[in-house]
């Protein structure tokens, strides 16, 4: 049996980045390219804040400490955030959260998939409403990948800059650390391996598409799911977090 | 010849249109109208649409900050539905043969104008719940005879629009109701947020009935159905006993029932600081027009790249048609 401390910090490395990513998509709100992607932006973005509440509700169950969503999306510092290094990368241009959310989806789309089978139920309830976000994401931002792959001289150099720029945080994504191990031996988590052989088939048909390529001999960053994050995630929490931090132990 | 025909045709079409309108059919836009009318409605619905876009700015600014998950969530929905709002209404003027891109343009040059409430700051987060509860609110008193206008597209968007506002409205107002609930502080930031909203909420409703200058024609055509006044008195009178309801104080010392009236009367309406706004000087008309002016001029590769793309794939498909 894994232990549920690993269970509990699988599930904030879900959690979390599903907020962090919230958060930075919450960012093009009124600044969108055109009003249609505004809104499709936002959409994803309530997709993935109504996750992340999933996740912590369940993750504080399990804690049994009586703590809230809430405490834990707002009263954890960033070394106790576990979120994905990928997500909490600026939005630069359009074409940097395009590839952003392209690269996260081509790895939740088999990852959700597979979950829908996990031993834990609770998580397996949670996949299941997740995948047809997860399907809607994935092609939203496969589309995109190839539209701008494919588009003008400018879009096209604008999203190969954006991969460049992007990729060595991807590495992570498939990379198990211990609480992930334990979960995929006991078949709570799939095999990453397997994952990874999916992602990158999404990865290599839409860029096939769209004209691009994936670097490779990429350096690959890690450390986001322990705790060590980017400079760039404090702002993203004092930001997040400053009423409940201004003003404690208060309903909002 | 042709001259002469339209001299004679002219007042016909013109008072059978006003006939029509009369009789409370609704005009479609392949139908006759005066040019007069097509302008109006074009002035009035792109305001409306610009209005609902630029009003995504200063809500959108709490939206990384908003205090739970749940407000969060409940925040960036409402702002979709204005984004919502914003489509419908340009789809409603294109029909008036104008395009989505030189309605944008004139907004963007300073040629058309957006309701003037969104040229307000949001500073605290109870302002998040004053914009809810008195801009939605002023909004609502403003759409739902609207959802009558005589033009029909125009007034089919305005009925999907209201469906909405009401629960704008609530969340924003319930918003407000915690806070009153809550710590000094909390009720301190409602009180304050309501100093600063109330009146320009009044002043939604644009200039008093005698210095309206399209009111008296707008109602004619069933584009207006009731005063500025009026519908401004609606919403005072519904407010004030919401307020009094959660413990606010409405800034205005010469509010009172007049029993009489069976209406709240109150202050006079600081006017000068309404035309003032409106010519460009309130705190953040320079933002909120440069944010949206940034955001096209940054997107314009994205709309070119989408543009060549869907060309490149039609003429794919045609070329495989041909080959076939
Ligand atoms: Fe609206
Ligand atoms: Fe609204």
């Amino acid at each position: 049996m894994a232990s549920k401390q690993s269970l509990i910090d699988s599930i904030l490395i879900l959690a979390d980045s599903s907020l962090i990513l919230a958060q930075r998509l919450g960012e093009w709100c009124g600044h969108g390219p055109v009003l249609e992607q505004d809104m499709a932006m936002t959409n994803i973005a309530l997709d993935y804040i109504g996750r992340s509440r999933l996740l912590y509700q369940y993750a504080a169950q399990l804690q049994g400490e009586g703590k809230s969503e809430d405490d834990l999306a707002f009263l954890r510092d960033v070394g106790e955030y576990k979120n994905l290094l990928l997500v909490e990368q600026e939005n630069g241009h359009f074409g940097h959260t395009v590839i952003r959310q392209f690269f996260l989806e081509a790895f939740q789309f088999p990852f959700y998939d597979a979950l829908q089978n996990s031993q834990d139920q609770t998580l397996k309830e949670i996949a299941s409403k997740t995948i047809k976000e997860t399907a809607y994401h994935l092609k939203w931002s496969t589309e995109w990948v190839i539209r701008l792959g494919d588009g003008t001289e400018e879009s096209h150099q604008k999203i190969k800059t954006a991969i460049t720029d992007l990729v060595p945080f991807t590495g992570e994504l498939t990379q198990a650390v211990s609480c992930e191990k334990e979960l995929i031996d006991q078949n709570i988590f799939p095999d990453y391996d397997e994952i990874k052989r999916k992602m990158d088939a999404l990865i290599n048909t839409a860029f096939k598409q769209a004209g691009l390529e994936l670097p490779t001999q990429v350096y690959m960053h890690q450390g986001g799911k322990k705790g060590l994050h980017s400079e760039l995630l404090g702002y993203i929490l004092s930001d997040m977090q400053f009423l409940q931090r201004a003003y404690p132990g208060l309903e909002w | 010849m042709e001259t002469l025909l339209t001299a004679f045709q002219l007042p016909d079409l013109e008072s059978r249109f006003q006939a029509r309108i009369d009789a409370e059919d609704k005009i479609e836009p392949k139908d006759w109208m005066p040019e007069e009318y097509r302008k109006t409605l074009i002035r009035q619905i792109s305001q409306h649409a610009h209005s609902e876009v630029v009003g995504m700015l200063p809500e959108g600014n709490w939206v990384t900050r908003a205090p739970s998950l749940k407000r969060k969530a409940v925040l960036l929905a409402k702002i979709q539905d204005e984004a919502g709002h914003g489509l419908y209404l340009y789809s409603a003027c294109e029909t008036l043969g104008v395009s989505r891109d030189q309605l944008i343009d004139e907004l963007h040059s300073g040629k058309a104008k957006y309701s003037s409430i969104f040229n307000y700051p949001t500073l605290n987060w109870a302002d998040i719940g004053a914009i809810g509860w008195l801009v939605d609110g002023a909004a609502i008193m403003n759409q739902i005879p609207l959802c009558r206008a005589s033009f029909g597209p125009y007034s089919r968007a305005m009925i999907r629009v209201c469906k909405e506002e009401s629960f704008h409205q609530r969340q924003g107002y319930e918003i407000m109701l915690t806070l009153s609930k809550g710590s000094k502080e909390q009720k301190a930031m409602a009180q304050d947020a309501l100093n600063r909203w109330w009146w320009p909420s009044l002043m939604m409703f644009g200039p008093s009935d005698q210095d309206s200058k399209h009111s008296a024609q707008s109602m004619k055509w069933k584009i207006k159905r009731f005063s500025n006044d009026e519908l401004r008195q609606r919403f005072v009178d519904m407010t004030v006993p919401q307020a009094e309801l959660i413990g606010l104080k409405v800034p205005d010392d010469q509010l009172k029932w007049n029993e009489e009236r069976r209406s709240y009367d109150f202050g006079e309406i600081p006017w000068d600081e309404f035309w003032n706004v409106v010519n460009g000087n309130g705190p953040c008309n320079k933002k909120r027009l440069a944010d949206r002016v940034n955001a096209h001029n940054e997107g314009k590769w994205v709309r070119e790249a989408a543009e060549a793309f869907a060309k490149k794939q039609a003429q794919r498909t045609d070329s495989k048609l041909k080959s076939n």
